[in-house]
């Protein structure tokens, strides 16, 4: 690899990033285990919350926070799973010896777990909706898809990271909540204020996007850091 | 034995001559905060004697954050620099678990300070809220710098998680306050915000604060001895297991001829 | 097919692997005590020796993938001690497990490793071709193969991947009498065209006609070298 100008590494960077992300979303689409197995258990925790709660008016009050908890429950989930698939078959010693950048490993993962996540919220609005009479205000549309879009990046470039750091060992798994849970913290407060004005739960939709800026400055910076400490973590 | 610090020959303890000074003055710092905390200095117009408290509280949560921030320095030290000398990785660890323990001591006095002055044990408001937030980012540090492996590895796991939580607190404790920002009853909750603090009551915090240094430099020193013996132990658990390694490669006949012979 | 087997390879006279009392540690054991090791381009080398002796651990270390402890080692050029990032993509894996995503079908595994490098999508099909995977079986998710098929999908996703440097764990394990043929043919087919094979293996009918220097490890040392011409 000798002279090789800045435009020839973005692309062949952007070109494994996408092979990545790809094969990581052909393996769920394949094994189907998000679809079957996440997503229900999503599903579950919403109607857990309707037994737990058992007040309607308090729900539909409150959904915009339970959609955020069972999105953060569901992360825990689909980041092992995204590891898991890695050492199944000693892939991630593979990965680790192929000619695959740390960071375009990063990107690739993120991108495909930003995906799935962020079908997964998009079930959980449906879900709020029918379970819990959320209504969607007009004037809130573009808050809503902003703060999903925000939310699912920024959950999925974390989870990533520290996936990545929990994977490999055994006993290293039981870490993940623990480590990954405080982190998502801006997250959960942000995104849920947010969707609480674009569902018009609490506040006016003008008072929600200050939030989804917040959820915005947490992706962007844990897209950065993710990018430079991805490589560091993961090496043995 | 050799001592950890100064290599000499003497018996086994942390201490050298410079920390047993730094402990005595400690001791007499602590003394002086207890006659000005709890006798000397008055008590407060609105909360009375519990106001007390205070001098306890503030200087925990302040040796907590200056721990934190020891941590996070002494990680980039260790990662940043060629040399990758590991006596930063042992002082960030050893900071973060008096960093931990004294966040624990701030978070229950702090509670203890709520009940007695408002009834409530917890109040949801940004500093405290922000404190229980690094405590539990600190148990996870220690956690992950249990996981095994060579020191290396151990302090180059660490110390990247010790850099992520310097990008995740301030987001924490931004999202906290712009979160409580919206209740805008915090102001009858708030005992610090209350208490004026003036001439002696300003003096004993600041003395409390100087003593909670000192008392961490000790603890910090002594601990970084203990570790930095943990890991000697650990190279010399090393160099037997090796040795005991080695020994399986003998070939078995010679000494099965040795066996033979006798 | 040829292989640019890294910067500092220019001269014949080079090892590909220099080895000086190496030690690595895994977790608190040393699985490898002090290893001492030269391997030239173009060898095939037989790493034989009990279980537990650091076979595979020796392997791990020549991928870049284990640190060392103490002791020096350069492999390809690469520094073991500051280079194992350089290091990597220039050598092939092959452990106990495959690297196979059990999901994608044959053609997609060898095609993901393949794309990582750049390889067009003929020189993937004749890889696959002279596995004999072609046809009915690389539309097959790898999970339906069978043992024998699976290790020749890895074997292929090595050569995909134009390693410079193979390390195989017990290739020929699992496989029938054919399938240990295809693989020593395969072996000595990439040591011709330039790259370096080690092969930890306890079958001592195939290594040993395989073989250019043979190594005992025992006890995570060296005991001794063979050279055959």
């Amino acid at each position: 690899m000798s002279e090789r100008s800045p435009r020839d590494i973005m692309s062949a960077w952007w070109h494994t990033t996408r092979l990545i992300a790809k094969r990581d979303l052909l393996v769920e689409w394949r094994s189907r285990i998000a679809l079957n197995q996440v997503f229900p258990f999503a599903g579950i925790v919403m109607v857990m919350f309707g037994f737990a709660i058992d007040d309607t008016r308090l729900m539909e009050r409150i959904a915009p926070g339970l959609i955020m908890l069972a999105t953060m429950f569901s992360l825990l989930i689909l980041v092992q799973r995204s590891f898991a698939v890695e050492s199944e078959d000693g892939a991630l010693d593979a990965l680790r010896t192929a000619g695959v950048s740390s960071s375009a490993l990063f990107w690739g993962k993120s991108i495909a777990m930003a995906a799935q996540l962020a079908a997964l919220e998009a079930l959980l609005i449906v879900l709020a909706i029918l379970l819990y009479g959320s209504t969607i205000r007009p004037s809130g549309v573009v808050l809503l898809i902003a703060t999903w879009l925000a939310a699912s990046w920024g959950l999925a470039t974390v989870g990533t990271l520290y996936g990545g750091l929990a994977a490999g060992a055994r006993g290293r798994e039981t870490l993940l909540p623990l480590l990954l849970l405080p982190v998502v913290a801006p997250v959960l407060i942000g995104a849920t204020r947010a969707v609480e004005a674009a569902l018009g739960a609490r506040g006016s939709v003008a008072d929600g996007w200050p939030w989804m800026g917040l959820v915005a400055v947490f992706a962007a910076v844990f897209c950065a850091g993710g990018t430079l400490a991805f490589g560091p973590l993961i090496d043995e | 034995m050799v001592h950890i610090a100064t290599g000499r020959s003497t018996q086994s303890t942390t201490g050298t001559h410079a920390t047993r000074i730094l402990g005595i003055v400690t001791l007499v710092g602590v003394a002086w905060l207890i006659l000005f905390g709890l006798f000397l200095s008055p008590a407060d117009k609105n909360q009375g004697e519990s106001v007390r408290i205070l001098y306890l509280h503030a200087p925990s949560a302040w040796l907590a954050y200056l721990a934190f921030v020891v941590t996070a320095a002494a990680s980039a030290l260790y990662l940043f620099r060629k040399t990758h000398s590991l006596a930063w990785d042992r002082l960030a660890g050893a900071s973060a678990e008096i960093g931990v323990l004294f966040m624990g001591v701030t978070l229950v006095v702090g509670m203890l300070w709520g009940r007695l002055t408002w009834g409530v044990f917890w109040r949801w408001d940004a500093r405290l809220t922000t404190t229980a937030f690094l405590f539990v980012t600190y148990v996870g540090y220690l956690a992950v710098r249990r996981l095994g492996g060579t020191p290396e590895q151990r302090a180059r796991r660490s110390g990247v998680l010790a850099l992520l939580a310097v990008l995740e607190i301030p987001l924490v404790h931004f999202s906290v306050k712009l979160w409580r920002g919206l209740h805008q009853d915090a102001s009858v909750l708030r005992p610090d915000g209350e208490v004026k603090l003036d001439g002696l009551m300003l003096f004993t915090l600041f003395s409390g604060i100087i003593t909670f240094t000192l008392m961490y430099a000790w603890l910090v020193i002594h601990r970084t001895r203990t570790l930095t013996a943990e890991d000697m132990l650990d190279d010399v658990g090393l160099e037997l297991a090796l040795a005991e390694r080695r020994r399986e490669s003998i070939p078995r006949t010679n000494e099965e001829n040795g066996a033979l012979l006798s | 097919m040829g292989t640019d087997a890294g910067p500092a390879e220019d001269r014949p006279s080079s090892p590909v692997v220099a080895l000086d009392d190496a030690v690595a540690v895994l977790g608190r054991f040393p699985a490898l005590a002090g290893v001492t090791l030269r391997v030239d381009r173009g060898d095939i080398v037989w790493l034989r020796g009990p279980n537990g002796a650091g076979k595979t651990t020796l392997l791990r270390l020549c991928a870049g993938l284990v640190p060392l402890t103490r002791g020096s080692g350069i492999v390809l050029g690469c520094d073991l001690r500051t280079e194992r990032d350089q290091l990597r993509p220039l050598v092939g894996v092959l452990g106990h497990a495959n690297g196979l995503y059990l999901d994608l079908t044959v053609a997609e595994n060898v095609g993901f490793w393949g794309a990582t490098v750049g390889a067009s999508s003929d020189e993937i099909a004749s890889v696959l071709d002279r596995l004999g995977l072609s046809l009915r079986l690389a539309s097959l998710p790898v999970r339906r193969l069978s043992a024998g098929q699976q290790r020749r999908t890895a074997i292929a996703c090595l050569i995909a991947r134009r390693a410079a440097l193979w390390l195989l764990d017990e290739p020929h394990s699992g496989l029938d009498a054919a399938g240990r043929d295809d693989i020593d043919a395969i072996l000595r087919q990439a040591a011709a065209s330039g790259a370096t094979v080690m092969v930890a293996s306890h079958e001592f009918d195939r290594a040993a006609p395989l073989a250019t220097k043979t190594f005992d490890v025992i006890g995570g040392v060296i005991q001794a070298a063979g050279t055959r011409s």
